[in-house]
This record gives C-alpha cells, structure tokens and sequence, in this order.
C-alpha cells in the first residue's frame, strides 16, 4: 500500500514537470529582461501609445522613406490623367530589368503569371478569377497606368504601395510593359544607357533617406 | 459460492452480449452511410446538369471567369453586382448593348444605365467590343445556373464513412480490451474458487517464508553503494546540464495566434513567396508582419475557401471549412471589410499576433543581410514553413546554431562587387577559393553582440 502510494505521487509529479513544456508557452529564461526590451520594439504593445499599439499609421503629411508624393489622385480621372501623361522615370536597363523581374516574381506573378497572361498561380487554382493578360484590348495598359493601379490599386487587385518603394515599382512597371510587349510579338525594347539624370535623382533622394546606407557608403571609402 | 458462480456468468453473459449487440451496431451504422452517401451524389448530380436556355453555360463560364469575374460573382456582390438570374431582372437587348459598350449606352442617356453607374459609385465598367451576341448568349446561360447546394451533407456522409471505418475499428478494440479483462477475471476467480477447495478439503498450501529485506543486503554491502552513488551524481550532473541548456530556448515553441492563419495553405498549396508578405525581409533588419491591406490583396475576393469538392481544396478532417471561412471573417472584422456593400467601415481592431521568433537585445541580427545579400532561403532558419498549419519555431536561435551555420556556409560573393576586394586577399590568406561567413570574420564577437 505505502509502495503504491510512493509510485503514484511519483508519477504525478513526473506529470507535473513534463506538462510545464507547454508548446504554448516560452521556456524559462535565464535574463528576462535581456528578451523584454526596455527600448520600444517594432509592433511592440506599449502604454504611451493610443491602444496600446505601437504600429502607428505615419502622420498626415509625411513622406516615406523611398518615395516622393504621387499627384494623380485615386479617381477614374486621376487614372486617365497618368496614363496619358506618367512615365517611368526608371532608365531601361538590363539591371534594371533583371531587378524588376525579380521583384514581379514576388509579388505580380502569383496572380498575374510568370508572362503576364493573367494565369498565375491563384488563377490556375480558382481562387482569384477574371485576371486579364497585360495585352487586354479594353484596357490598353500604359506604363503610367500601370503604375497608377499598383500604387492605388483598382478594383479587387490592392495597392502594392506598402510593400515597395517607388523606385521598386517602376523597376516592376519596367518589366510589366516588358511581358506586355512579349504577349504582342513585339520586339524588345533596347536598353537605355546607365547614366539618366532622373534615375540618379531618385536614387539620391533614397540615399539622402537611408541612413544606413549612408554609413556603410563612408565606412567603404574610409577602408 | 454457488452464488458467486451465478453472478459470475450472469456478468459474462451480459458482456459477450454487449460486445455481439456493439459490433452488429456498427454495421448498421455502416450500412445507413452507404445510402446517405449515394442520395447525396444523385442530388449534387441532379444539381450541377446545365440549366441551357438558348446558350452554353460551359462555354459562358470560360469566358466568364476570363472577362467578368474581376468584377463580378454569380452571387454575391463584388466590385460590380451579383449576376445570377440577371436575364429576369434586365431585358436582353439592354445586356448585349450594356456589357458591349456600357459608356456609350450611359451617354445615350439610357435611365437604367445610368441608375446602375451611380449605384456602384461611378465605378465604370470595361468596354467589351470582342464579345459576340453568341458569346453574350453563353456568359448569360452560365449566370443563369443556380448556386450548389452546399455539399456539407455529401461531405459529412464522406466523413461519416471515413468515421464508420474508425468506430468499428475502436469497437473490435473495445471487445478485444473487455474479453481481456474477463479472461484476467475468470483466472481471479479460478484461482479463488482453488483456494477456497484448497482449505475445504484441507491440502496445505505453501507459505512464503520471510527473508532478509533486499534493501538491508545492499546497505551492507559498501562498494554497490559507493558506485551507485557514483553513477546517480554523474547522471544526475548529465541531465541537470541538459535541462540547463535547455534554458531560454524556445524551439517548438507553438503558441496559439487570434487568427488561425495556415502557412501550409499560403505559402504551401497557393505557393505565394514568402515575401510576397514579409516584404521588409528584403530591405530592413526585420522580417514584418504584413498589415492586414496586403491579405485583402487577395481577400478582397477570396472570402471563403474551397469546399472539399475542389480540386484544389485544402480543407482537412480537423481543419474545415467552416473552420476556415470564420478565420476570414475574423479578419474582416479586425480590417473592418464590409462584405455586402464591398467597402472598408473604418472601424479597425488590431490583430494581436504572437511573436514567435525572439532574440534578446545582445545579439544584433539582420534579415536582410541574410535574405538579400546572402540569397539564405527563408526554410534553413525557418524550416518547412509551407508544411505548417500552425507555425512553430523550428530552430533552436542559440549561439552556437548560429556559429554552426556560419563556420559552414560559403558566402555568397558573385555578382557583389562589394566583396571583390576582400575576397582576394582572404582567400590568398587561407589557401581557398571559396569563403565561409567564418573566413570572413563571422565568428567575430563585435559582428554581432555590441
């Protein structure tokens, strides 16, 4: 009897240490306050902010790293205006290129396909319909209005503003027009040459921004 | 004893016809969703035949699903209005001319046209001039085709089957485990009735005979119980080393999320890149968590999953659609989506997502660095992300992890002119062509902790 009772509270205490490693829950940690920042961390929950959230939506006005403020507005007018009047600012050049098909693949491809016909993967599954190929007769996409629609967005297809930057975009809007021409027979277009004043605006202006940047640009001649 | 006998096979009786009446029970379930099953085909047969007027709905469809579905849903309301039955409410005539050139009917000053344009918000619909009065006819026939029945009864007869197999299986257990426990009760009772004879007819049993404790003969004997002690302290030193190392490391760590979001449906059947979503993996140090605009991206139109009927559905036994349709709708309601007039209320809530990935503030890590410059694929560090219906944390994240995959990893030098210089005159240094991060002083302290 007493054999019993030494075996079952054994067991239960075997219970007790094995059902602490809860895959819900962290292990212990030797410095806690090593995991727990003092500073505040990024989507971090805090007091001082409004509900508690630290992602906060930027102040109105601001102009985020990467981009310069976009002057057609988000209306069926604003759309006709860039499309006859944007252009890609962004030389045409085989790095260029090559850097807008990569960031296609991420982000385009999945809807729009690998050539830009309208069957991509989530076409291909019947999960998002109705894609048109970049050649649609009734659209006529323009590299203005395309970068129009990635930047707003239109319709089911969301804006794709929060997950590039300008320049990001119009490296996509390179290759885009690129497929366009593909599905039309048409001949490629020859690449431009490296040194356009505009492209070396842009990215000024994104150096002038990235701090980070900057730094390892100085830690690089300082070597 | 003549009583106990009784009681003893009256129980028997009463088990045997327990585990005859259980395991005829479970063919008859068997047998009820086997009809089940076949009255759920013939209907979902019954249901899915063209309803054709005057057009071919199979035809429609393709060129539905290639022109109009951007927009429109048979029945619900999308960018533009629901189009089942469409034919009852618009006259013909008015549909060649509206989906033909729907701007030149509005400018003709057509009152229907133009109530419909401020309806959705002078939102204007595309042009179609490539499409024929035939093609018309077909898109018209496939709106026309009335919704499924929702397949549920068909998929729980399914179930039912799959469930039918398992109960019987569970039953023939049960009645293996019950004839067990009789048989260890009748060589009880055998034994008992024995004994009982035993002492009637009066046969001596044997009687243990007390010996010298175990426990006593091993305190005595000295050296067992220097080595025993000896081989407690070391292997009490081995697994209290364990459980120390084992402090502050989150690997399996698996922690409940507010939305259930299925990497193994994202990331794995749908193939979306994985920065498709985490898009500052490339540029920051941090991999986000995507704001809740980027999954209405494609939530804007997918506001339920496939049914198991799809082919290219991923719904499971333990994850239905049910199951998954109010995960969506979770989500609609944090983005504040309002689904019957296709617009955003305004009125957000935030998703509180559990981190899972956490180092402390000594070790500096940057997911660009890794992601960008180094092309390191998001599962070396992550593991099979695309296998997971709930994400878990796969690696380990201590020091020496990190050291490991540096000390063997070559760096990534083509194409980065950046790298030219020192790569030179390193690999003069050590003899090599190729370079690990740990050549390239990866293994340094201040490279990461500072």
């Amino acid at each position: 009897m007493k054999n019993s009772i030494k075996i079952v509270s054994s067991l239960v205490m075997l219970v007790l240490i094995v059902s602490c490693q809860d895959k819900d829950y962290r292990n212990y940690e030797y410095m806690p306050n090593m995991y727990e920042e003092i500073s505040y961390e990024a989507y971090g929950k805090y007091d001082v902010f409004p509900n508690q959230m630290e992602a906060m939506h930027p102040v109105e006005g601001s102009v985020s790293r990467g981009w310069m403020p976009y002057e057609y507005p988000n209306s069926t007018e604003g759309y006709q205006e860039a499309k006859a009047n944007l252009t890609n600012p962004v030389p045409y050049t085989e790095d260029n290129l090559n850097e807008g098909k990569g960031l296609y693949t991420i982000y385009c491809a999945i809807c729009h396909g690998d050539k830009g016909d309208g069957k991509g993967t989530l076409a291909e599954r019947e999960k998002i319909l109705g894609i048109p190929a970049y050649n649609d007769q009734g659209r006529a996409i323009t590299a203005g209005s395309v970068y129009h629609v990635m930047y707003y967005g239109l319709n089911t297809m969301g804006s794709y503003a929060t997950q590039t930057t300008e320049r990001e975009l119009w490296l996509i809007n390179h290759y885009v027009m690129d497929l366009k021409d593909a599905l039309d027979g048409k001949p490629k277009r020859a690449f431009e040459d490296e040194t356009t004043t505009q492209e070396e605006a842009l990215v000024e202006q994104e150096e002038m921004t990235d701090e980070g940047q900057v730094m390892s640009e100085e830690a690089q001649t300082e070597e | 004893m003549k009583q106990g006998k009784n009681l003893n096979s009256a129980s028997r009786f009463s088990l045997i016809t327990l585990a005859l009446l259980l395991s005829f029970s479970s063919y008859v379930f068997a047998q009820e969703d086997s009809t089940a099953t076949a009255d759920a085909a013939g209907a979902a047969e019954s249901e899915t035949s063209p309803a054709a007027q005057g057009g071919d709905a199979a035809a429609g469809k393709a060129l539905f699903n290639a022109n109009c579905a951007a927009c429109h849903k048979l029945y619900d309301r999308a960018t533009g209005p629901a189009l089942y039955n469409v034919t009852e409410r618009r006259d013909r005539e008015w549909l060649y001319r509206w989906i033909k050139n729907n701007k030149e009917l509005r400018d003709s000053g057509d009152p229907e046209a133009i109530a419909i344009y401020n309806e959705y918000s002078q939102k204007a619909m595309n042009i179609f001039p490539q499409l024929s009065n035939a093609d018309i006819d077909d898109i018209l026939a496939y709106t026309n085709t009335p919704k499924p029945e929702p397949v549920a009864p068909a998929d729980q007869a399914g179930g039912g089957g799959g469930a039918g197999g398992g109960v019987s299986s569970t039953i023939i257990l049960a009645i293996l485990a019950i004839v067990l426990v009789m048989l260890v009760a009748v060589l009880f009772l055998v034994n008992n009735t024995l004994r009982k004879f035993a002492v009637a007819q009066g046969v001596e049993l044997p009687v243990k005979e007390s010996r010298k404790p175990i426990w006593k003969t091993f305190v005595e004997n000295q050296f067992l119980v220097l080595v025993s002690v000896i081989v407690l302290l070391l292997g009490g030193a081995y697994f209290a080393y364990g459980w120390m190392m084992q402090v502050g490391v989150d690997q399996g760590y698996e922690p409940i999320q507010p939305i259930h979001y299925s990497h193994r449906i994202h990331a794995g059947d749908n193939q979306i890149e994985c920065k498709y979503c985490h898009s500052s993996a490339r540029t920051s140090k941090h991999s986000g968590i995507p704001s809740l605009n980027v999954c209405m991206n494609c939530h804007k139109s997918i506001s339920e999953v496939a049914d198991a009927t799809s082919d290219y559905s991923s719904v499971t036994e333990d994850y239905t659609k049910e199951f998954y349709d109010k995960e969506i709708q979770k989500l609609y309601k944090a983005v504040g989506w309002d689904q019957a007039t296709q617009s955003y209320t305004g009125e957000t809530q935030a998703v509180e997502w559990v981190r899972i990935h956490n180092l402390p503030d000594f070790a500096y890590f940057n997911h660009s660095q890794h992601v960008s410059v180094a092309g390191v694929q998001c599962q070396t560090c992550h593991g099979p992300v695309e296998e997971m219906e709930v994400m878990y944390q796969y690696a380990p994240l201590t020091m020496g992890w990190c050291i490991n995959c540096h000390r063997e990893t070559n760096v990534k030098m083509d194409g980065n002119p950046y790298y030219e210089k020192i790569h030179e005159e390193l690999s003069k240094k050590y003899g090599v062509e190729e370079l690990t991060a740990a050549q390239m002083g990866g293994l340094e302290c201040g490279k990461c902790h500072y």
